[in-house]
């Protein structure tokens, strides 16, 4: 026999290293480590939990009732256990090795969706017969806690699968903007409110259909708060989402009186807050905006610079572009969302591995809210070998452009809008971007002169030098290759 | 509305305020110009020329003042030296007048003008803020002469300015120290550099050592403490000791100078004395001195404006005509600086003096003869904060997202609220609170370090410990499997295991690319 005090010390272990994991991922060189951690710590954890409910621990005087779970001897129960534990491995490693990594987005929104759906089944669960005894007197409060829990874990769900489905292009990524929508969620939430009246003043547990009628109003909320944001505010609603399903882990905790779920819990909870807040400030929108969705519709934009004095657009083809490569010394590439749906990060990875082979500086500027997840391009350049010294963070490389030679935006438009800081009526006003159009020559490559994201023209296809490349990034790159190696 | 263009007659002036280019410029606004005879050829722009461009050419001073509604110049008004009146006097009652005025130093004249009832903007009075760069009549000016002043200095200096190894011999490369990096002193660097010189240059401003660099010059510093930025971009007076730091910096220098090219100017105060004539002796003989502020005294000690003299064996030149000796390309750019104005003035069809427009109330002297100079600063202070720098056209302007510090009252309110929950005697859950606080800010504190390239991995590792809630899913397991609650429970930790198993393993795919 164990005694308890043990299971407490694993989960004071696992909390540590949970923290030491995330501290670990201040560098790449510590980051492999800090990802064995949170193994251990997890394994740590689940280990602790099953001996617990395997009987095997010795509790001290009085705490031993506290605990109704407690699986005995009972084959089929622990059988059942097992499966639910290989099973779900199996599906996890599956999916982890199977996935693209320009799909990254999609998983993770799938799997936020999934501790939501846990954090759901587990309030629920607790409602119908508690895992551990309440003290006396403690039913009010923790009512609240199930409420609570039930609550942002069925957000996250609903509000994760429709990310899901949005990021991976089964529902358009255009926001639903249903008239008086803000009055809608206002109303849902107030539903919500009142129904939580009902249960958590209601005697014993005799109050389980309030709950379950809110789980559904939650999960509505959950799907249409994010219909309402738009595609490219994603890496904005997927950080919010890894928020929430935070702290619908940290409400968990409250409602078992666990405090590794809590502590692990509000670390994951305020990673996404603080994700969520770099993102706005990269867009320099407020996360209210964000949240309220709409962005990017007709009836925002119509503002902005008049359309008439932009002049003409200057077109390169691929031989211009690769004689520019050829003369340039000094190269920054802009990858943007529509490199990563062309898939041309490894064809530009070879690009930029023959300039460097020419001795030529060769480095990427990347945008914090480039691609559809915090952090995603960085992620594409490393899958296609791209050295990580050479690519550069915004602020890192701004002051930089005016002593480039050439700068190649590839799939990128909002990131790279001068009006951002120049037209204090564009709707995209005050967004920092990366400003590329200080640089000699700027090359943009991109499908059509179709606008970005937030719907504004953007006036650097119109500047002296700048030159259009049009064409699918994928297929241009390779071209570029075949050009360069002629 | 029509537009006069006349003839110069300041002594030896050769710029015209528009050239043929800027008369078809200004006919597209929709305006009709008329151009004295003669007035375009010192700056090689003859009266044909004028006259494909579509001007009208009319012969006198007195009939074109008289039948134009604004009368464009490059010199103030004067004393016209062929009929014997002043200029300001042809000007039509009610006329408007552009050019420059120098409001601050001619006030007699300015008084003649508002007697006329005249409207004058002064082209050098332009506020100095992003927008009204393109009719910045001074800098374009300023470029000019500084060009010009390393050639006059190549002129006069017996030698070549790039090294050069020839078979006869090494000659070494020329060293020019240019004073002043404002407008003029980088145009200077631009054009030494580009004649092979080593350039080294001198500010007081500390910002400008970037743009210094940038040029291809080394940046030249007096080692204390002293920010010389003024208002505007300007540089303001030093102090005593600056200045003595500044006079013993420039006389050892001067002893490996060839050519010193001089910028400095104060807005409104003389130019300050920065070459002594110590400095002046240590240079060798046949050394060049070229001084920018020659007309406002001059920074080296010697010069004498208009004229080359000599002094130590050292070349001084104190031209003040320098755009003038390159009348074509200034003519031609002071042109477009006026058509901008009367671009940005609505044109000729919605023509209007806007005093409310920030660029037309600064550069505008009189209005119907009320005077306006000098525009109020209040409004101006506010671009001031960014200095305009020589790199044109790009300065920004964004629109500053006014936050309001609400941190204080957020934490107030938590403070209450979990003051509050201690006092009704949980004590258990207000342990659990502490716990939830304290991680949150262990949070707070380690996400901020996460570098941004891993925030992908950030999110999947924190999707992995998320599936931490299958302790939640574990504990709820515990009866028998006909109990709900133990069913729902399965199926949490079945999910939870799915977002372990998945987030660490695609984590750990991702950082072995990272180390690749």
């Amino acid at each position: 026999m164990i005694p308890y005090g043990a299971i407490l010390g694993s989960y004071l272990v696992s909390a540590v290293l949970f923290i030491l994991s995330l501290g670990g991922l201040s560098h790449q060189k510590t980051s492999r480590r800090g990802n064995l951690y949170g193994i251990i710590g997890m394994a740590l954890a689940v280990g602790a939990t099953a001996l617990l409910i395997l009987g095997k621990v010795q509790f001290p005087e009085g705490l031993a009732e506290n605990f109704r779970g407690i699986l005995l001897d009972d084959p089929t129960t622990s059988t059942v256990f097992a499966a639910a534990i290989g099973i779900g491995a199996l599906i996890g490693s599956i999916l982890a090795a199977r996935v693209a990594m320009t799909s990254m987005p999609e998983l993770v929104a799938i799997l936020h969706s999934f501790v939501g759906l846990a954090a759901v089944l587990v309030g629920i669960s607790t409602y119908l017969g508690s895992g551990i005894k309440v003290p006396a007197g403690g039913e009010f409060v923790h009512n609240i806690e199930i409420y609570l829990a039930v609550f942002i874990g069925a957000i996250t769900f609903t509000g994760s699968i429709l990310a899901f489905l949005k990021l991976r292009g089964s529902v358009s990524g255009k926001p639903l903007t249903l008239p008086g929508r803000h009055l809608l969620n206002l109303l849902m939430v107030g539903g919500c409110v009142y129904l939580s009246l009902f249960f958590v003043f209601a005697e014993g547990h005799s109050a389980i259909e309030p709950l379950l009628w809110m789980t559904l109003i939650a999960c509505v909320i959950g799907f249409h708060m994010v219909a309402a944001i738009g595609g490219a505010d994603m890496p904005v609603v997927v950080s919010m989402l890894n928020s929430y399903s935070g702290w619908a882990a940290a409400a968990a905790g409250f409602m078992l009186k666990n405090d590794l779920l809590i502590v692990t819990g509000a670390l994951v909870g305020s990673s996404g807050a603080i994700l969520s807040y770099i993102m706005c400030r990269a867009m320099n929108r407020s996360f209210i905006s964000v949240i309220l969705g709409g962005f990017g519709t007709a009836g925002s934009v119509a503002v902005g610079r008049k359309t008439e004095d932009q002049g003409e657009v200057t077109t390169f083809d691929v031989d211009e572009t690769v004689e520019e490569m050829r003369e340039a010394s000094d190269i920054i590439i802009v990858p943007g969302y529509g490199m990563a749906v062309a898939q041309a990060q490894h064809s530009l990875s070879q690009v930029v591995n023959f300039l460097r082979d020419k001795g030529k500086t060769v480095r990427f500027g990347i945008h914090p809210v480039a691609g559809r997840l915090p952090g995603h391009m960085n992620v594409l350049l490393a899958e296609a070998n791209v050295d990580y010294n050479i690519v550069l963070e915004m602020d890192e490389i701004n002051k930089d452009f005016p002593d480039t030679d050439l700068v190649m935006v590839i799939g990128a438009n909002d990131i790279v809008n001068p009006d951002a800081l120049e037209d204090p009526t564009s709707p995209i006003a005050g967004m920092p971007v990366l400003e590329v159009w200080k640089s000699s020559t700027v090359v943009v490559m991109k499908r059509s002169m179709g606008t970005g994201y937030a719907g504004v023209q953007n006036p650097l296809f119109f500047k002296d030098n700048s030159r259009m490349l049009f064409g699918d990034a994928k297929e241009v790159v390779d071209q570029l290759l075949t050009g360069l190696r002629s | 509305m029509k537009i006069g263009v006349p003839r110069e007659v300041w002594p030896g002036e050769c710029r015209v305020a528009a050239s043929p280019a800027n008369v078809k410029r200004l006919q597209k606004l929709g305006f009709s110009v008329v151009v004295e005879k003669g007035a375009g050829t010192a700056a090689s722009f003859d009266d044909d020329g004028y006259r494909t461009a579509g001007a009208e050419i009319v012969d006198g001073a007195a009939s074109l003042w008289q039948q134009s509604d604004i009368v464009i110049k490059v010199r103030a008004p004067m004393e016209h030296p062929d009929l014997g009146t002043h200029e300001a006097d042809l000007l039509r009652e009610g006329g408007t007048l552009i050019g420059f005025i120098w409001p601050g130093q001619e006030q007699a004249l300015v008084q003649k003008l508002a007697s006329r009832k005249a409207t004058v903007l002064a082209m050098d009075c332009v506020p100095r803020i992003s927008r009204a760069q393109k009719l910045d009549a001074l800098s374009s000016m300023a470029n000019i002469a500084g060009y010009r002043a390393v050639l006059e200095a190549a002129h006069h200096f017996g030698s070549f300015f790039t090294g050069q190894m020839t078979a006869a011999g090494k000659v070494p490369p020329a060293r020019v120290l240019v004073v002043g990096a404002g407008v003029a002193g980088l145009s200077a660097i631009g054009a030494a550099r580009g004649l092979g010189a080593i350039v080294r240059a001198f500010d007081t401003r500390p910002e400008v050592a970037e743009q210094v660099q940038s040029m291809g010059a080394e940046f030249l510093t007096v080692e204390m403490e002293e920010d010389g930025t003024g208002s505007g971009g300007y540089a303001k007076q030093m102090s005593q000791a600056f200045i003595d730091a500044e006079h013993a910096l420039f006389e050892e220098q001067a002893r490996e100078t060839d050519i010193i090219i001089t910028t400095a100017l104060i807005p409104g105060k003389p130019a300050p004395l920065l070459i002594t004539e110590q400095a002046v002796k240590n240079m060798k003989p046949g050394s060049v001195i070229v001084d920018l502020a020659a007309e406002r005294g001059g920074n080296a000690a010697g010069t004498v404006a208009d004229q080359v003299v000599q002094s130590h064996g050292v070349t001084m030149i104190g031209y003040t005509d320098l755009p003038s000796r390159m009348a074509n390309v200034s003519s031609n750019l002071y042109g477009n600086n006026i058509c901008h104005l009367l671009d940005d003035m609505g044109g000729a069809e919605e023509y209007r003096v806007d005093e409310e427009d920030e660029v037309v109330r600064g550069t505008l002297v009189l209005h119907d003869g009320e005077m306006k100079w000098p525009a109020p600063v209040k409004k101006l202070a506010e671009d001031q904060k960014k200095p305009e720098t020589a790199e044109p056209s790009e300065a920004v302007v964004a629109a500053p997202a006014e936050k309001k510090d609400r941190g204080p009252w957020m934490l107030l309110l938590i403070g209450l609220a979990l003051i509050a929950v201690g006092w009704s005697g949980d004590s258990g859950f207000l342990h659990q609170v502490s716990v939830f606080v304290l991680s949150c800010f262990i949070g707070y504190q380690v996400i901020w370090n996460v570098s941004a390239s891993l925030h992908t991995p950030l999110m999947s590792v924190t999707n992995a410990i998320s599936g931490i809630i299958i302790v939640g899913g574990m504990l709820q397991m515990g009866g028998s499997m006909e109990d709900p609650a133990t069913v729902l429970g399965v199926i949490a930790v079945l999910f939870a295991t799915i977002n372990i198993a998945g987030g660490f393993l695609v984590t750990q795919r991702m950082l072995k690319m990272f180390q690749g």
